[in-house]
């Protein structure tokens, strides 16, 4: 089990947060033209990478905020949270 | 006579409290503070099994968690258990233990006509012989694998004692509290680190509980006292007993099987059987020690053979001999100080040591007290079949490869060490890859992966004073970087003798001509020879060999098998053990009760039950509940003898003919602030929202960003920036997290909040032509005429007191309203109502009415919003703006989505007028075609027309628009049905809508 750090309560068990995908992906502006391509890409591709990657996390039996996590999907090294507005690197 | 192999002053059992109890239906004595093992010993008894393949008689073998044979059934307070540790299960009044594996009788087994055809039983038998032919795999070969394998019978009864589970954190967890985890714990807590030490046993002090030390000058066992003393004294420390760190999981959560009541024979109540600890811990410190392993020789499996150190604990712990005419087989000096605890006990032992002559502390003072030594020796093969009666023992050739003379020795049992493993097991679990360390023999933890370190035996350092010195440093360092304290603790001076090296000798060979089974995995029943089979049958990875031999795979993990299984591949492959390598080590470390992980979460406490404000009216008015999630919902109010589908039919008529109440408090409700909700509420439904004027409702629908319909519902303007969301019960947690998602991660400029309200408002769906006439009693005050209050019209009122909302939307079709309240008002609301209906002759009705009101309607629900559908196919198409943009838009673009013969949803009337269609039924054009029959889709929903009497399906066919006035069958291979149905519209009940609006 994970011990996640909510950038907004702290250190929590991985029981109270839903895993919420890739954190990289960002969905195309509303009322612009996408191609197919594009949003096939959006909808359904996902990258599955060895190693470090951000992801999403929804605190739902906490703060209900979504937010980053780094994680290494090898070891399950958790790097860095961050809030959505901020950058991990 | 009893007990007649017990010590008369040593041990540390409590020698004024006999306890009785039963083995295999006889009555014995022992001692509180005995395990069922060495009470059984003090006994004579020494037969306490039957092995797992051959059924060869079996005696206890370790003292602890290595016990590979004494597992037994169990009965105590009526539970029955099976597969229980006899050297670890604490001796308690009543209990009644049995043997396993064995039939008729552990003395008279016939099972063990196995171990006389054992030529016919290799490696890979069950996987050799059961291969062919596929027929007789289910009647024939698998009931008899079933009778054959297996060792206890678990219980059918169910378990009525308590688990609990406990959740701690710490700054440092050790595992053992042998001179390696006192050590670390004891400076660690004096540098102020929260600590918890966890050891698996009864008492304290692992190995100095047996071993012949001093350190502060005081006996090993005395400084154990001491310090855990001084330990339970400090706050910053949690000292266990019983408990056994068992799983090494991520993050440092480790987790530990704690033996609350199992030794108390009056359990106070509540205090559970077993706890199930979840501790994430900063630092782990593995000090887990070392179990001996034996040296393989000839029917080494005979009762009476024991490990050398565990012969010592029975005496030193237990104060019982495990015989009196013992035979020592050693590479090492170890073994010296058993057969030294021996003679202390006034019996003469004799030693066989495989090494040459030699000279160390040890072995000058065995020399020095007349201790029969005879170096170069080693047991070839033990004599007895229920019990060790001599040994047959032979001095080695120079190579060590044979025997040059042999003889037979007289004995009652033989105590072997072939020298130590590190009990790396956690450390492995960890993601530590583990090395092979020459100097021992065996692998001890490499670099690692989680915040873990190995002190002491477990570490492969098997001296007291590098331990101790290990243990205090290590304790202070890790300690230091938590909580930058810097209080060190010095190291207590310390004695023991010192031991000179082993000899690397694991297995005896077989003399010319003879052809004894050497055993290597006691509780597999895995001998050399089946390990030379899967060699010789080419398997070559470890692995592989394991899992062909079952080596190492039985509950005890391979504890005492796994180095020596991996010696003899080494030597036939003639390559070295770190080329081998070795298996993986997995939780649980020793065996844990299913009990013990389920916890509490049993029956009511399985989940967390959710009953509406009204539940105590439903019950007191014979609702029939069924579960939807979590919740509790009437499903029908039964009157009399009635049937689900006759009340169902009556609640559902009565909304038709005159008015009904239903309980809705279970909807999804969302509210959500803030100046861009219009803009938020229109990105998210498929239909517009910016113009929708307060005080009133509207219908939407939302999809998922790949055009699938993920809800409905109707939301409802309160004011200017405040609106109120209601989804369906099932997905009210998920359109919240969605709505989460949009306004936190895509849209954060938008000013809008959102909040569950489902717990806070009480809800009544109010149904049927005479609704506004109870209305209108409920409201005296309010104008709810058509006019004021029209379709889709939103209104606050006063309900005797209370503030309610009146929302005028509708499930059932009919002229129909909403009523909601704050919770704690609800029952008030629902009897008000009943009371006000009585006279237009009001009924509550159920989730099965309701189901039948809405079906009739062609109105969508569940069954329908599959996670398959899109808008189109659920006849929802009129509701996606064409003006702007909203989730899920741009994949509805896709060309299977616009297909022209693209499913929809259509009505179904069976064409006889009286079969019910059962939900899932496909529909085929020939109900007698070959397989696989061509399905052109499939029934979602079933009812019985209330306003029709007869039959309704809706189902979701194949070009639905041009199927209408067609027959098709309605198959269902489950409820073997095959019923001709006709396609109709969905709509099969007031097709104009004209009701709602009436």
């Amino acid at each position: 089990m994970l011990n996640i750090n909510c950038p907004y309560c702290g250190d929590r068990s991985q029981k109270e947060f839903a895993y919420g995908g890739d954190g990289t992906v960002k969905r195309p502006e509303l009322n612009k033209e996408v191609s197919d391509e594009k949003w096939n890409e959006f909808v359904y591709l996902r990258k599955s990478p060895r190693g470090k990657h951000i992801e999403l996390w929804h605190h739902i039996a906490g703060c209900r905020q979504w937010f980053k996590v780094q994680r290494d999907t090898v070891t399950h090294e958790i790097f860095k949270t961050a809030k959505m507005n901020e950058e991990i690197k | 006579m009893s007990q007649s192999y017990r010590l008369k002053n040593e041990g540390l059992i409590n020698r004024n409290k006999e306890i009785i109890f039963k083995f295999n239906g006889k009555k014995y004595t022992g001692y509180e503070g005995d395990t069922l093992a060495s009470a059984l010993l003090a006994n004579g008894v020494h037969l306490v099994g039957r092995s797992f393949k051959y059924h060869r008689p079996r005696g206890f073998f370790g003292a602890g968690v290595d016990e590979p044979n004494a597992k037994l059934q169990i009965q105590l307070n009526g539970h029955s258990e099976p597969n229980v540790n006899a050297t670890e299960f604490e001796l308690v009044e009543g209990v009644e233990a049995s043997s396993q594996n064995c039939w008729p009788s552990v003395e008279f087994d016939i099972g063990a006509i196995n171990n006389f055809l054992n030529r016919f039983f290799p490696a890979g038998f069950y996987y050799k012989t059961f291969m062919w032919p596929k027929s007789f795999w289910y009647k024939i070969y698998e009931p008899f694998i079933r009778k054959a394998a297996g060792l206890g019978i678990a219980s059918v009864e169910k378990d009525k004692e308590r688990y609990e589970h406990k959740y701690e954190y710490c700054d440092l967890l050790v595992t053992g509290s042998g001179p390696a985890g006192l050590s670390s714990a004891y400076s660690a807590a004096k540098n102020g680190a929260k600590v918890i030490l966890a050891e698996d046993k009864p008492r304290f002090g692992g190995s100095l509980l047996t071993d012949d030390v001093t350190i502060d000058n005081l006996s090993g066992k005395d400084w154990a006292d001491k310090i855990i003393t001084e330990l339970k004294e400090m706050p910053n420390v949690i000292v266990k007993n019983r408990s056994q760190v068992f799983g090494y999981y991520d993050h440092n959560m480790m987790v530990m099987f704690e033996r609350t009541g199992d030794h108390l024979n009056d359990k106070p109540k509540y205090t559970p059987r077993q706890r199930l600890w979840y501790v994430r811990a900063k630092e782990v410190l593995l000090s887990t020690g070392s179990i001996e392993r034996p040296i393989v020789f000839g029917n080494n499996d005979t009762p009476g053979v024991f490990l050398s150190a565990a012969a010592k604990e029975y005496i030193k712990v237990y104060g019982v001999l495990v015989g009196k005419k013992p035979l020592i087989f050693t590479n090492n000096d170890s073994a010296y100080e058993t057969a030294l605890e021996f003679k202390k006990q006034g019996i003469e032992p004799i030693i066989l040591d495989t090494r040459e002559e030699q000279s160390s502390e040890l072995i000058d003072s065995a020399k020095n007290q007349n201790i029969q030594i005879k170096f170069c020796h080693a047991v070839i093969s033990a004599n007895g079949y229920k019990k060790v009666r001599s040994a047959q023992i032979g001095k080695l050739n120079k190579e060590k490869t044979g025997f040059e003379n042999l003889q037979t020795i007289e004995c009652d049992c033989i105590c072997v060490s072939g020298f130590w493993t590190p009990t790396v097991h956690l450390a492995s679990q960890s993601g530590n890859k583990l090395k092979f360390n020459d100097d021992i023999d065996a692998f001890i933890p490499d670099k690692s992966k989680q915040n873990e370190k190995s002190v002491g035996a477990s570490n492969g350092t098997f001296t007291l004073k590098e331990t101790l010195e290990d243990g205090f440093k290590t304790g202070f360092e890790v300690s230091k970087n938590i909580t930058n304290n810097n209080i060190l603790t010095s190291t207590p001076n310390s004695n023991e003798t010192k031991k000179s090296a082993h000899d690397k000798f694991w297995c005896s060979p077989l003399p010319n001509g003879k052809n004894y089974k050497r055993f290597v995995d006691f509780q597999n029943d895995v001998a050399v020879s089946d390990i030379e089979v899967a060699l010789r049958e080419g398997y070559r990875s470890i692995e592989h060999v394991k899992r062909y031999t079952t080596l190492g795979m039985a509950t005890d993990q391979g504890r005492t098998s796994n180095l020596n299984g991996l010696q003899l591949v080494a030597n036939v492959e003639k390559k070295i053990v770190p080329q081998v390598g070795h298996t993986t080590f997995r939780p649980p470390f020793t065996p844990i009760t299913i009990g013990t992980i389920v916890g509490r979460e049993i029956d009511m406490e399985y989940m967390p039950t959710r009953k509406t404000p009204m539940h105590t009216w439903h019950e007191k008015n014979n609702a029939v509940f069924v579960d939807a999630g979590a919740w509790k919902r009437p499903r029908y109010y039964k009157q009399g003898n009635e049937s689900l589908f006759e009340a169902s039919k009556r609640e559902a008529k009565n909304v038709r003919d005159h008015v009904g109440i239903c309980d809705v408090t279970t909807l999804g409700k969302i509210d959500i602030k803030g100046p861009d909700s219009a803009e938020f509420l229109n990105r998210v439904y498929t239909n517009a929202w910016l113009k929708l004027p307060i005080g009133k409702a509207r219908y939407g629908v939302m999809l998922r960003e790949d055009g699938i319909v993920m809800d409905d519902g109707t939301t409802t303007r309160i004011s200017e920036n405040h609106y109120h969301m209601t989804t369906t019960t099932a997905q009210a947690a998920n359109v919240l997290s969605h709505l989460e998602y949009y306004l936190q991660i895509v849209w954060p400029e938008l000013n809008v909040n959102v909040i569950s309200t489902t717990e806070q408002w009480a809800g009544a769906a109010l149904a049927g032509p005479k609704s506004r006439d109870v209305l209108a009693k409920l409201f005296p005050n309010l104008d709810v005429t058509n006019e004021s209050l029209p379709f889709m019209g939103y209104m606050e009122g006063d309900l005797f007191g209370v503030k309610a909302r009146i929302f005028r939307i509708s499930f059932s079709g009919e002229l129909a309203y909403e009523i909601n309240v704050e919770s704690d008002c609800g029952l008030y609301m629902w009897e008000k109502i009943i009371e006000i209906g009585k006279e237009f002759n009001i009924q509550p009705y159920g989730t099965e009415a309701l189901s039948t009101l809405r079906i009739e309607m062609g109105h969508v629900a569940g069954p329908e919003l599959d996670g398959r559908t899109i808008p189109y196919d659920v006849s929802l198409e009129g509701l996606l703006s064409k003006k702007k943009d909203f989730i899920g838009k741009r994949s509805l673009q896709k060309e299977a989505f616009n297909k022209n013969d693209r499913q929809k949803i259509v009505g179904l009337v069976p064409t006889d007028k009286k079969s019910s269609i059962p939900e899932g039924s496909h529909l085929v054009v020939d109900k007698n075609a070959k397989l696989p029959n061509p399905k052109l889709g499939h029934v979602s929903s079933s009812c019985w027309s209330v306003e029709n009497n007869n039959p309704f399906s809706l189902a979701i066919v194949k070009d639905g628009k041009n199927m209408i006035g067609k027959k098709l069958f309605a198959v269902s291979p489950l409820k073997n049905t095959a019923i001709e149905v006709e396609i109709i519209s969905s709509h099969y009940v007031d097709h104009e809508g004209k009701r709602v609006r009436s």
